[in-house]
């Protein structure tokens, strides 16, 4: 019936920060900054990979009203609104290092699990990142 | 006045982070209003109206459900699992372990089941409720 998931979204508080974190320091790509008059359509992807996009999306009016963004916002930078991610790494120690050297934030050191070497981020905002290394 | 708010919860998540990842150590308010850069005062009151708990009882739940985690998935004994999870003494983790759970951690053992999900997951989701 259906056959691939082409786009995820998470909330983001501010969009240029955003753009400085997932793409400055996590590597990722632009697949799509537009400027849609209403609201900025800016999308992310893996290198080589525009087919999987995650958007960076800002609460804000007029999608909801400015109480329900306020609420928002203020569930993810709780921690609690999801915006799960989990990428994929060929080697999870030496991404760590990398991030680690530019001031990410981590809520857990690469660690061995029977599915491969996982670690734990937070973004700028509050929500949860995870990259693995999978198990060969 | 929200920014501000923002702000505040993310202070305090760094700080309920830091317990979620280092709470085999030592950690008392004084540790933890330092790393959310908050003061001693302020800390313990802003933690609990941000999570809803203070945060000495959200540490000893992390330390629970890093027990339960243990019993369920090692064979360590339960001595050495009150140590690993950053209790003092066997007989404060049967107390708190029994007043969170409503079981001993031996009785927990001989009931629980590997979950055999990622590990992050039954972090969140395992932690007991009050």
């Amino acid at each position: 019936m259906f056959n691939a998931i082409t786009h995820s979204q998470i909330y983001v508080l501010d969009q240029d920060e955003a753009l400085d974190f997932y793409v400055g320091k996590l590597g990722l790509e632009v697949a799509a900054d537009v400027n849609l008059g209403f609201m900025r359509w800016l999308a992310v992807s893996v290198p080589g990979h525009p087919e999987r996009q995650i958007l960076l999306e800002k609460p804000g009016a007029p999608a909801m009203s400015e109480e329900t963004a306020e609420q928002v916002r203020e569930l993810v930078t709780k921690g609690a609104m999801g915006g799960w991610l989990i990428l994929t790494t060929p080697d999870c120690r030496k991404t760590y290092e990398t991030l680690l050297a530019q001031g990410v934030e981590f809520t857990e050191e690469p660690t061995e699990r029977p599915y491969g070497i996982d670690c734990g981020l937070r973004d700028p905002f509050g929500n949860r990142l995870r990259f693995t290394q999978p198990a060969a | 006045m929200s920014r501000a708010a923002e702000e505040t919860n993310r202070r305090m998540l760094r700080a309920r982070d830091a317990m979620d990842r280092d709470y085999a150590r030592p950690l008392d308010v004084p540790a933890l209003a330092r790393i959310a850069h908050v003061s001693e005062a302020h800390f313990t009151r802003t933690f609990r109206a941000t999570f809803g708990e203070t945060p000495h009882r959200y540490l000893q739940r992390r330390r629970v459900e890093r027990a339960m985690f243990l019993l369920r998935e090692t064979d360590r004994s339960v001595t050495d699992i009150c140590f690993d999870v950053g209790f003092g003494s066997p007989g404060t983790f049967s107390r708190t372990f029994r007043d969170i759970v409503g079981r001993s951690p031996r009785a927990y053992r001989k009931e629980a089941v590997a979950t055999g999900v990622p590990t992050c997951f039954t972090m969140a989701w395992t932690r007991p409720s009050d």
